[in-house]
């Protein structure tokens, strides 16, 4: 049996890598790998995970490299010479080994308004909303984000400009912008348009690229960007 | 700074980068243009002394570029020099100034 060379953060901010020889298995993910070594090698090593396949968006992690969901990345795809460097995400603080602190992730999503605000009750009959019509595809297109922070660790902005919302929670506000029964838009443009929101990204993409769900955060903040110049014109801003 | 401000500073850095595109390609197709035959100094203040249409072209160039270098540095100071709040805005206020005279000078001295 062929053995991966399996590199891993251990530690805080300030720990390093500790190798790991892991056996190679068929169809093996390298949260396979990962959980390996925590149940057999070494059960101090601090991971998270859930649902083990692309639902929960817990898992993600810097794999050589590149920031990925480790249960839907298959060994075969980015192992180079039967070797992996696993470290925890970039940009978020490590409490330890592969474990990053998402606080400050989701708080950025409260400050972008990521919170929807209806006006009907139970009593109210539904809201009809077309399923073709302009603003529903725009909330088609990034409805399916599961919070997973992949985005958010590949994006340079973020990286060099901590106060940056980040491309997670300029998509999730974009999304409710275009939800026709929320009824805070104008507090949400102000909450984004700011020194922090959407205006800060260079539109270098880094998050659409890796986006395992498909999602261009990109284009939902160069929708913001176009939705606070209309609104900057109409002297709603 | 406000939000207003912030989505003004977006929407004058999307104008003068359309203004730009159309005066760099304006401006090099006439350098090009113009050096066929070889280049002097005399041929240059031929065409632009007195000529009415360079002098607001290039004014409006210039104009363009005032506008548009201080908003794009002023993430790179931020990112990179992590050089944010009121003085950074002063220096980009001076340096559009500096921007304006020496390029306005320029301009002139070619009308002139």
């Amino acid at each position: 049996m062929t053995q991966l060379r399996v590199r891993v953060w251990r530690g805080g901010a300030d720990g390093g890598f500790q190798p790991f020889a892991v056996p190679r298995q068929a169809s093996q993910t390298v949260l396979d790998a990962v959980t390996y070594i925590q149940r057999v090698l070494d059960p101090t090593l601090a991971y998270r995970f859930a649902c083990r396949v692309g639902m929960c968006g817990s898992c993600a992690m810097t794999v050589n490299g590149v920031a990925r969901w480790t249960c839907r990345t298959h060994v075969d795809k980015v192992a180079r010479d039967g070797r992996l460097e696993i470290a925890p995400l970039r940009s978020l603080p490590v409490v330890r080994d592969l474990v990053t602190e998402m606080r400050g992730f989701f708080d950025k999503w409260s400050r972008a308004e990521g919170v929807f605000r209806g006006a009907r009750s139970r009593r109210d009959a539904f809201e009809r909303v077309a399923p073709r019509s302009a603003q529903r595809l725009n909330v088609e297109a990034g409805i399916e984000c599961i919070g997973c922070a992949v985005c958010y660790a590949s994006c340079d902005v973020v990286a060099q400009n901590p106060e940056y919302l980040g491309p997670a929670a300029l998509n999730r506000a974009w999304t409710l912008l275009n939800d026709v029964r929320d009824v805070a838009q104008a507090e949400r443009l102000r909450a984004v348009a700011g020194d922090a929101g959407c205006h800060a990204c260079h539109s270098q993409m880094g998050c659409t690229e890796r986006c395992p769900k498909g999602i261009a955060p990109t284009a939902s903040i160069a929708g913001l960007k176009r939705a606070a110049m209309r609104a900057l014109l109409a002297g709603e801003l | 700074m406000s939000t207003r401000g912030e989505t003004l500073l977006w929407v004058a850095q999307r104008a003068s980068a359309a203004l730009l595109a159309l005066c760099v390609v304006v401006h090099l197709a006439t350098m090009i243009y113009a050096i066929q035959g070889g280049l002097t100094a005399a041929e240059i203040l031929g065409r632009t002394r007195g000529n009415l249409g360079w002098l607001v072209f290039y004014s409006v160039f210039i104009a363009a570029v005032v506008v548009h270098v201080p908003i794009g540095l002023r993430p790179v100071l931020g990112e990179w020099l992590e050089w944010r709040g009121t003085s950074r805005e002063v220096f980009l206020v001076a340096l559009a100034l500096v921007l304006a005279v020496l390029g306005m000078r320029a301009v002139l001295g070619v009308f002139g």
